[in-house]
């Protein structure tokens, strides 16, 4: 059982949870007020959704083997569109804009990785920077403040008692395990991610795929904006989504995704999100400055990614001193393999 | 055949340096164009008010070409050069220890803070972007740690190292952290340039594994870059006490972004391999002039500086394509 990629995440999100109860009993309590569900647990789904939708397009692009650095600022460039626009037009379409325009950012994106062959780490960097500068074009510098309630439904309303925010990030991640699972697609991407020159020379279009990966990651990251300037009733250039592409790659991490592409996991990527967002709820509920959060996530992060290195694992189990040589060198000692 | 090769060889360099080229005329051009338009522009001073504004960047992002030029990346760089103001201005204000003591004591922090990510990136072979990612973290979570409030300096050496001009002749001066940054600067051309560690540097770049092949000390190296990268930062956090006389805990938020781009900009390959400390000091003032030149317009905002590097560095990582498909 241990052995199941969803083992690790899964045990950890039970065992941070379990440390709150032991704090706090209450912490499990679920209440219904109103017809809607209250409760710490509830405030955890909730807000956890914009990271949640961010990181399931994360987790396409990493299976890919790039990277996305830009949807922190394309959750402020979404956020600032969608805000602006109601001022003038209605809530549909000030959505379907915001979106729109979160498309056209993911093909620019998909385009220099798929189409100049930038590295992603380096083609994401470009948005990453000018995105921000987009965002505050676009609300003039101003923090643009909303009132218009079907727009404000997005992050603060509830359907069937469950917050309508965490039933939208439900309803991308289930469609995108349907596509991904139930048809060759997902198979096709961990092709493409193992290895992109033999899957393009056996016949597939790695690079329209590629392409497609990205945009899907925009379109996420622009869905978790219209909740997040939602959820604060405006759109703010600067500070919305920030730091939001580290702690999606966190969370890709978490899941089981390995950075280096083929093998990905939407499940993982979600139990890692809600991880992510219970440690913060956490550190809020210790009563610790929550701006120490990011002590926390450090010591996480590194631990994470000493659980998942190999040469950590090997290093540890093997109890060796000394450097491993990499495995493409003769090993010099092979008398340790018996001591093993 | 043999015709070609020797052609194609005695091309090479020339391309080798085209991306710092660019770099160099984009500077030009971008100063002849505000010395056309603004008078005020052309005065010597506003090149030298570039140097004294960026002195923290130029530090900083010279510590991120050698991790660059391995094939690494440092995304901590804002981070730690924020805890070494933080770490100043509570040892200075606070505490009261003497400048002398509290300046190499930060230097140290930084430098260990480097060390202790590259042990871990080389040894456990864990991606840079990630190990540098949670040392980010770590340094910003210590800045709030130390205080969630900016703290003020006043201390004597520190004051006097922000205000003492260093004059130039005419009206031209320079402040002290110029003068360090470019010492800076030339002890890392030295390094790079000249030195065995600096071959090693573009070695592993190159390719780790043949550098490893050919007998270099790669595991030193690359933890090396990361020691230097880690004590420039601290550098350049001092050298950003200098400047602002304060702390912030959210200081340098986005210095990696700026320094990383100053670093690309200026010609070296995110790849690894291939760079110039004369390309990062051209990157760090091609930022600072379009700041300036922005400043100047006034009509323009702050914001456009975003979207102006965003553009350069589509434009110089382009090229960097080009070329790289050319010599192919």
């Amino acid at each position: 059982m241990t052995r199941h990629r969803l083992f690790w995440p899964a045990a950890a999100l039970v065992a941070l949870l379990l440390g709150n109860v032991a704090v706090s009993p209450r912490f499990f309590a679920i209440e219904i007020r109103d017809g809607h569900l209250y409760g710490n647990v509830i405030d955890i789904l909730r807000n956890g959704a914009p990271l949640i939708l961010v990181a399931v397009g994360m987790t396409l692009v990493v299976a890919t083997r790039g990277i996305d650095l830009s949807v922190g600022a394309v959750v402020a460039v979404s956020g600032g569109m969608a805000c602006v626009q109601l001022g003038s037009t209605s809530v549909v379409l000030a959505v379907a804009m915001a979106l729109g325009l979160c498309l056209v950012l993911g093909a620019w994106n998909g385009w220099l990785v798929a189409g100049l062959k930038i590295q992603p780490i380096v083609a994401t960097l470009i948005l990453m920077v000018a995105g921000r500068g987009l965002a505050q074009l676009i609300t003039g510098g101003q923090i643009v403040t909303v009132s218009s309630a079907p727009f404000l439904a997005i992050a603060g309303g509830y359907l069937l008692t469950l917050p309508l925010s965490f039933l939208i990030a439900m309803a991308v991640f289930a469609l995108t395990s349907l596509v991904v699972r139930r048809t060759a697609l997902g198979l096709l991407l961990e092709s493409v991610g193992g290895n992109p020159e033999a899957s393009r020379l056996s016949g597939l279009r790695s690079g329209r795929l590629i392409w497609l990966c990205y945009v899907f990651s925009a379109l996420c990251a622009g869905i978790a904006g219209l909740i997040i300037s939602s959820n604060v009733t405006g759109a703010d250039g600067n500070n919305a989504g920030l730091w939001m592409e580290l702690d999606a790659i966190l969370a890709v991490v978490i899941g089981g995704t390995q950075l280096t592409g083929g093998r990905f996991s939407l499940g993982g990527t979600v139990i890692g999100a809600l991880l992510i967002q219970t440690l913060t709820t956490t550190v809020y509920a210790l009563g610790i400055p929550s701006q120490e959060t990011l002590l926390f996530k450090a010591v996480v992060v590194t631990a994470v990614c000493l659980v998942q290195s190999p040469a950590f694992r090997a290093k540890l189990v093997r109890r060796r001193r000394r450097p491993e040589p990499p495995a493409s060198l003769p090993a010099p000692e092979k008398k340790v393999e018996v001591a093993s | 055949m043999t015709a070609l090769a020797v052609r194609l060889r005695s091309y090479r360099p020339q391309r080798r340096y085209l991306p710092v080229l660019a770099a160099f005329a984009l500077l030009v051009g971008a100063y002849g164009f505000g010395a056309a338009r603004y008078p005020a522009f052309g005065s010597g001073q506003v090149v030298l008010d570039i140097f004294i504004d960026h002195a923290f960047l130029l530090v900083v992002a010279v510590g991120a070409t050698f991790v660059i030029l391995t094939g690494g990346i440092d995304l901590s760089v804002g981070s730690v050069a924020a805890l070494s103001t933080m770490a100043s201005a509570d040892l200075l204000q606070h505490k009261g220890w003497p400048a002398y003591a509290v300046i190499p004591l930060v230097l140290a922090m930084g430098a260990i803070l480097g060390f202790a990510m590259g042990l871990v990136i080389h040894y456990f072979e864990i991606q840079p972007f990630i190990v540098t990612l949670a040392g980010m973290f770590l340094a910003r979570g210590l800045c709030y740690t130390i205080s969630t409030e900016s703290i003020a300096i006043d201390n004597g050496t520190y004051t006097a190292m922000a205000q003492t001009p260093i004059p130039l002749g005419g009206t031209l001066h320079v402040s002290p952290s110029v003068v360090i940054a470019l010492v800076v600067v030339a002890i890392a051309g030295y390094v790079l340039h000249f030195s065995r560690f600096g071959r090693t540097v573009y070695a592993v770049g190159g390719g780790e594994r043949s550098a490893l092949l050919m007998g270099l000390a790669v595991a030193r190296t690359k933890v090396a870059v990361y020691t230097i990268s880690g004590l420039c930062s601290a550098l350049g956090g001092v050298l950003m006490a200098f400047y602002t006389l304060s702390a912030d805990p959210l200081g340098g938020v986005g210095m990696e972004l700026d320094a990383i781009a100053a670093v690309v900009i200026g010609g070296t390959i995110l790849t690894g391999g291939s760079g110039y400390v004369l390309g990062t000091v051209l990157g760090v003032l091609v930022l600072g002039i379009i700041q300036t030149l922005i400043t100047f317009d006034g009509t323009l905002s702050s914001w456009w500086t975003r979207i102006v590097i965003g553009v350069l560095l589509f434009v110089f990582i382009a090229l960097q394509r080009l070329i790289a498909r050319r010599s192919r």
